[in-house]
């Protein structure tokens, strides 16, 4: 194809100019931590659970404390609330059995094809519902790692996203997951911090939310006895 | 007052005076000499021997911003050698100062004896309210009373470069009767940025309009600054507009306060 | 660059006169640019702990440019072993046709496309539809101005130069079956309704990209919108396309500068989403891209990265705080530069990437009063660029001590004899005390003699008129009365 050729070129181009200038290749260890650290710094005596609930609902999220057993509950009281058509949710995902038990079949609806053969309805539907990586305490974001069972846009189509998150698993920071995690070595295709619903002040600097993404962002937060 | 850099050291150490150098600057020289006059007489009201070089002419800083640095380093050598004692050398202006602190030294560099010079001069340059606040002892306890809204503009090279803002704010507040008052945008530029203003005739003229209306917003009874290329623009268009305000150094409000209170 | 762009250039000062002269358009940018002032003050409120941070970002910058070749090789490496095509344009025409090549093999006529100003650089929208391929913005802001035919103003807010009124006239005029309303969420539900058939049926989604991992071969995007989330995981085929100074080393990095970013940019401590994209659509994946390009642009960054005191410009995270924070473009707005990128920024980079003859009003149009290097979240010296410009365009390769292989596109074009000759006069007065003695000496008698008329400066102020007694001429007095 004619494009790489030229993009060779332009490669090569590129870089005998880059490799022409004086340089200094610095290798200095940068304490990225330590800059950190005041932006980071917690209010005495609040917990990084009170911590992450505090910065989501700034946020505009909304956060349902409850527990791994009343979780399905609490739920089911939320579609109640918010009646949406649909439902959708990955097929295989942890969460998924639980859902088959709790949800009603018709309101339910798998993401269980590519998405080219979901488009029409998954971009009718109202709602999906998502487990979570885990949440990041200073900034009351969620992380997450879209998966086979669990595809990216289930967290972004439907108006309302739903997320499950387990208080065990929240993190200080961005930087501390990215240690926890070890993405470093190893990253999945797509990784994601989620804070509030999607937004926009584009026009006359006047806060919307909805923009493309969900308008709506409910976080069941399970108390797993883990509180830090 | 020596008008050259005639007394030395050692007779100064004599008397247990301070010395310093006194870089004018050309707008004060030329436009606005009053001002120069002024900080002279408080740094000597506060017991500091002031030394006038005769030969000083401009920091170069309107060359150097302009984009003829080499222009401007002709004109910083011809200066380099009119510091020799190890004395401060005072600049009331946050703008030409920060000439002599920040870019002299970048003029020389590939120039090793002329190098150490400006970095001598760079190592003594501190701006007047600097020094007076923090070297100089001027007791302010016994000027006029008389109660006076006073705005300050701090230009940028005095607030950013130079670190100022401070300074100036401080001795107002130790002004007896001097209140100092707040205006919009109090840390914009006033437009006037040298060559910019001529540029740019109109963006100038704006920001420095924006300016003054902030600044009258206020209802000031009077406007100082420690730089007279602001006051020079902020003052030209006051007479444009018929208006009869006019911003002063602030050496010169410091020195009326002072007669004030011995008339008191 | 078109030859509509070089025109519009030659006429900042023309177009500055006109936003100075539109109450309505300086109403909107001060009103603006205060809002987003406060609100990054409002997330600094440590100027220690800021410059603490600074001090990394800038850090994370210089060393990814100091081993920038090292660190592209990295990133194409592990961008390829992932499965994406990195091509490569040293020009806006090289990346256009990468473009159209790809869109004809996926025989697409239509393509989404996130916020990115790399895409507006390269002019992409107009090169596409000229060759009948429908490139779509879909950021909201970006979005009503392309419905207009119109061009961002600011970076990171590109229709703040419009009212909510603007809006709803051009929705009503544009998008079939949106009524006539005012209403901010009601405008906003009709572009995301608009936009949303225009996701579903795109074959090529398009994104810039805010930082790329070396080490990772991580693509980075920063939004709120989710736009760009949709461009990157609904389309069969991801471009994204960015400028080669981007590259970061390590995973890590992307904290700090990700911390600085937001809060410099619109004052929010953290954008709903961080978008972390490493290849494309793997095995069992059900979305997300099944093919992924990342074109990487020089337009005339080697130039900026060749002379080491021009390097500086690439440590740019193009957050918008210098913009936010300057005296005049928060007067003349954004579209008055005529350029891709407006602002302290935009006349520092602009240079480079067309010449410094067309560009030659951008770097005198700064009071040099610091504010931009301020703020700078990764400290950029954007008046000491600004006045390194101003020299190189009065200086040609002879004139200067620049070697030649090093020579900027345009350098000494901006010079003009008159003002070169009245500097060798200013010099020659000012480096001799005494000639510079008679001159004040003269310009105090004389004083009567000043002008009337002096150029611009008279357009708003009084003449400049020397004292009738220079300072020296005080002195002396005083000297004379105290013997």
């Amino acid at each position: 194809m004619s494009a790489s050729a030229e993009s060779l070129r332009a490669r090569s181009a590129i870089f005998e100019r880059l490799r022409a200038a004086t340089r200094d290749p610095q290798n200095t260890p940068l304490d990225v931590s330590a800059a950190l650290l005041p932006l980071l710094a917690d209010p005495v005596g609040e917990t990084r659970t009170e911590r992450f609930i505090r910065h989501a609902r700034s946020w505009r999220a909304e956060v349902i404390e409850t527990t791994q057993a009343d979780w399905p509950e609490a739920l089911q009281a939320l579609l109640r609330a918010r009646a949406p058509r649909q439902l959708f949710a990955g097929p295989g995902s942890e969460i998924a059995a639980t859902l088959a038990a709790c949800v009603p079949p018709q309101q339910l609806r798998w993401f269980d094809r590519e998405i080219a053969a979901l488009k029409p309805e998954l971009f009718a539907a109202d709602a999906g519902i998502t487990t979570t990586l885990g949440g990041l305490a200073a900034s009351g974001s969620l992380l997450v790692m879209p998966t086979i069972a669990e595809p990216r846009t289930l967290s972004l189509v439907p108006p309302l996203h739903i997320a499950l998150l387990h208080e065990s698993q929240l993190q200080d920071s961005l930087l501390s997951a990215m240690w926890h995690y070890g993405w470093a070595s190893a990253m999945p295709s797509n990784l994601l911090t989620i804070t509030g619903p999607s937004k926009t002040a584009d026009i006359q600097r006047m806060l919307v939310y909805g923009a493309h993404g969900p308008r709506e962002l409910v976080i069941l937060l399970v108390q797993d006895g883990v509180r830090s | 007052m020596s008008p050259t850099p005639a007394s030395t050291p050692a007779s100064a150490a004599r008397d247990g005076k301070r010395n310093v150098y006194f870089f004018a600057t050309c707008v004060i020289d030329m436009f606005a000499p009053e001002a120069g006059f002024d900080a002279i007489d408080v740094l000597e009201r506060s017991g500091v021997q002031v030394h006038f070089p005769v030969r000083q002419t401009c920091c170069g800083q309107p060359a150097y911003t302009t984009g003829f640095p080499e222009e401007a380093a002709k004109v910083a050598a011809a200066q380099l050698d009119l510091f020799p004692e190890p004395w401060p050398i005072v600049v009331p202006s946050g703008s030409c100062g920060g000439m002599l602190k920040h870019h002299w030294p970048k003029l020389f560099a590939n120039d090793p004896v002329k190098l150490a010079k400006a970095e001598a001069i760079s190592a003594r340059t501190i701006e007047f309210t600097d020094y007076l606040l923090n070297v100089a002892d001027l007791k302010l306890d016994s000027a006029s009373r008389r109660p006076l809204r006073v705005a300050l503009h701090t230009a940028c090279s005095a607030r950013r470069e130079m670190g100022t803002l401070e300074c100036g704010r401080e001795l107002l507040s130790r002004l007896p009767g001097v209140e100092l008052v707040e205006h919009a945008h109090e840390s914009e530029c006033c437009g006037f940025g040298g060559t910019f203003s001529v540029k740019h005739p109109e963006i100038s003229a704006a920001m420095t309009s924006d300016k003054l209306d902030a600044i009258r917003a206020t209802d000031c009874d009077a406007m100082v600054s420690a730089d007279c290329g602001c006051l020079l623009s902020l003052n030209l268009m006051l007479k444009k507009r018929r208006d009869l305000m006019r911003g002063q150094h602030i050496a010169s409000l410091i020195r009326e306060r002072l007669d004030g209170g011995e008339a008191q | 660059m078109s030859g509509a762009m070089a025109i519009k250039l030659a006429d900042f000062q023309a177009n500055a006169r006109a936003a100075l002269k539109d109450p309505k358009l300086r109403d909107s940018f001060t009103g603006a640019m205060d809002f987003l002032i406060d609100r990054r003050a409002s997330q600094f409120p440590d100027l220690e702990a800021f410059e603490r941070l600074r001090k990394v970002g800038e850090a994370v910058r210089q060393q990814a440019l100091s081993k920038l070749p090292e660190l592209l090789e990295q990133l194409e490496n592990k961008l390829t072993s992932l499965g994406v095509q990195v091509h490569w344009a040293e020009t806006a025409a090289d990346a256009n046709r990468i473009f159209l090549d790809l869109a004809r093999r996926h025989d697409a006529s239509l393509m989404v496309k996130g916020k990115s100003m790399v895409s507006e650089e390269i002019e992409l929208n107009h090169e596409m539809a000229a060759q009948g391929i429908e490139c779509v913005e879909t950021d909201m802001g970006e979005y009503i101005l392309q419905l207009d035919g119109d061009r961002p103003s600011h970076i990171i807010m590109p229709a703040i130069h419009k009212t909510k009124q603007d809006v709803a006239e051009i929705f009503h005029e544009h998008i079939k079956g949106a009524p006539l309303t005012d209403d901010v969420n009601e405008l906003i539900a009709i572009g995301r309704r608009a936009l949303r058939d225009k996701f579903s049926a795109a074959r090529i989604g398009v994104s810039g990209v805010n930082f790329m991992v070396a080490e990772t071969g991580s693509l980075v995007l920063v939004e709120n919108e989710g736009n760009g989330r949709l461009c990157t995981s609904v389309p069969d085929v991801h471009i994204a396309i960015t400028g080669i100074e981007k590259v970061i080393e390590k995973l890590e990095h992307v904290a700090p500068l990700f911390a600085l970013l937001t809060r410099s940019a619109t004052g929010q401590a953290i954008t709903t989403y961080l978008n972390v994209i490493t290849g494309p659509r793997r095995a069992g994946e059900k979305d997300g891209p099944r093919e992924m390009h990342l074109i990487l642009l020089d337009n005339g960054r080697t130039q900026a990265y060749r002379e080491e005191r021009f390097r500086a410009t690439l440590q740019c995270i193009r957050c918008g705080a210098c913009m936010n924070h300057c005296p005049v473009y928060t007067r003349v707005g954004g579209l008055s530069y005529g350029t891709t990128y407006p602002g302290p920024i935009g006349a520092i980079i602009s240079p480079h990437l067309q010449n410094l003859k067309e560009t030659r009003h951008l770097p005198t149009a700064s009071s040099l009063c610091g504010a931009c290097g301020e703020v700078c979240p990764v400290g950029i010296p954007i008046p000491d660029m600004l006045m390194r410009l101003r020299e190189a365009g009065r200086h040609s390769v002879a004139q200067s001590a620049t070697p030649p292989q090093q020579a900027l596109r345009g350098q000494g074009e901006v010079r003009q004899l008159a003002e070169a000759l009245a500097w060798k006069a200013w010099r020659l007065l000012y480096s001799h005390p005494a000639l510079y003695r008679l001159l004040v000496w003269f310009a105090a008698r004389l004083n009567w003699l000043t002008p009337p008329w002096q150029g611009g400066w008279t357009q708003a102020r009084a003449p400049l008129k020397p004292a009738s007694k220079s300072l020296r001429d005080l002195l002396a007095e005083r000297q004379r009365k105290q013997n």
